[in-house]
């Protein structure tokens, strides 16, 4: 990457306000702060009428109703003209038989894609690759994906990493790997030697001191 | 979807969130709950919607303009 790709893209960071936009979208203009109250996954795929992008829309669409539940909002991203998100939009519906129900940013002059460092010249000096930036109700970043331009997105993935971080918020634990709803969760791990000594008799599920886990109430 | 069409008058959706404030001032979440939009498309109709001097905004509330009261008659 030169310099100047280095200045024009900057890579957003986990915890941080995620960076404003105003942007033409197939639902008209839309501002980040639209969504503000509500999770959103803002996402960018590299082309219109593309394979691997035709068949992760299809499949975010098919969460779409599983994300909604959630209070989740999707926002999609390419550098293409609204014009050709209308057409390969009418196609899906047409061809595939999936309605695309969310918007999808027209973003011809890169200015969100710069803001999200969705460029990766390694990849593609002019699409964006596939990212997904999962942002909060108080529009910080709280996730972020980037997937090379041959490698479709798992769905699945992504509906278990917004489960996991709404627990996280709800009941102040962690998730661990493979984690999904319904399972136990981590414990944070005590601060103190007389934490460590106490957390053996706390109840949990241990294997020792530092990962203790539990089952959250039905909710 | 948008609420202004290119020739400057409120489209369907406009219509709806107009119709949506006849009977008094809303706040977004108060028009998304009255006309099923999503919350989102609201706030960004409703922008648009004063922008083209359909709607008066106080606060976190929005209402008619003369023009909007014209537009829905």
């Amino acid at each position: 990457m030169t310099e100047s790709q280095k200045e024009e893209n900057t890579f957003p960071v986990l915890g941080q306000k995620a960076p404003d936009f105003e942007a033409l979208t197939t639902q008209g203009t839309l501002r980040l702060s639209d969504y503000e109250g509500m999770w959103l996954i803002l996402f960018s795929h590299p082309a219109d009428f593309t394979p691997v992008c035709t068949t992760e829309f299809i499949a975010f669409s098919e969460i779409y109703d599983e994300l909604k539940k959630r209070n989740v909002e999707l926002l999609g991203l390419s550098v293409d003209s609204v014009s050709s998100h209308i057409a390969w939009i009418r196609n899906c519906e047409e061809k595939m038989g999936v309605k695309i129900p969310f918007p999808i940013i027209a973003d011809l002059n890169k200015e969100v894609a710069k803001k999200y460092g969705m460029i990766h010249p390694e990849q593609s000096k002019t699409e964006t690759v596939r990212c997904v930036f999962i942002i909060d109700p108080e529009s910080k970043i709280r996730a972020m994906l980037y997937y090379p331009l041959t490698t479709g997105r798992n769905m699945q993935e992504i509906l278990r990493i917004i489960d996991a971080l709404q627990t996280t918020d709800k009941h102040k634990v962690a998730t661990p790997a493979n984690w999904k709803p319904g399972e136990p969760v981590v414990v944070p791990p005590p601060a103190t030697i007389e934490g460590a000594e106490e957390r053996l008799k706390e109840g949990y599920e241990c294997k020792d001191w530092y990962l203790c886990k539990k089952k959250l109430p039905e909710s | 979807m948008p609420c202004i069409s290119a020739d400057g008058k409120p489209t369907p959706t406009g219509m709806a969130t107009l119709k949506a404030l006849q009977d008094g001032a809303l706040s977004p979440e108060e028009v998304a709950g009255k006309t099923g939009q999503p919350l989102f498309r609201v706030r960004s109709g409703l922008r648009e919607l004063k922008n083209a001097g359909f709607v008066e905004q106080t606060e976190n509330k929005y209402m008619l303009s003369k023009t909007g009261t014209a537009a829905i008659q």
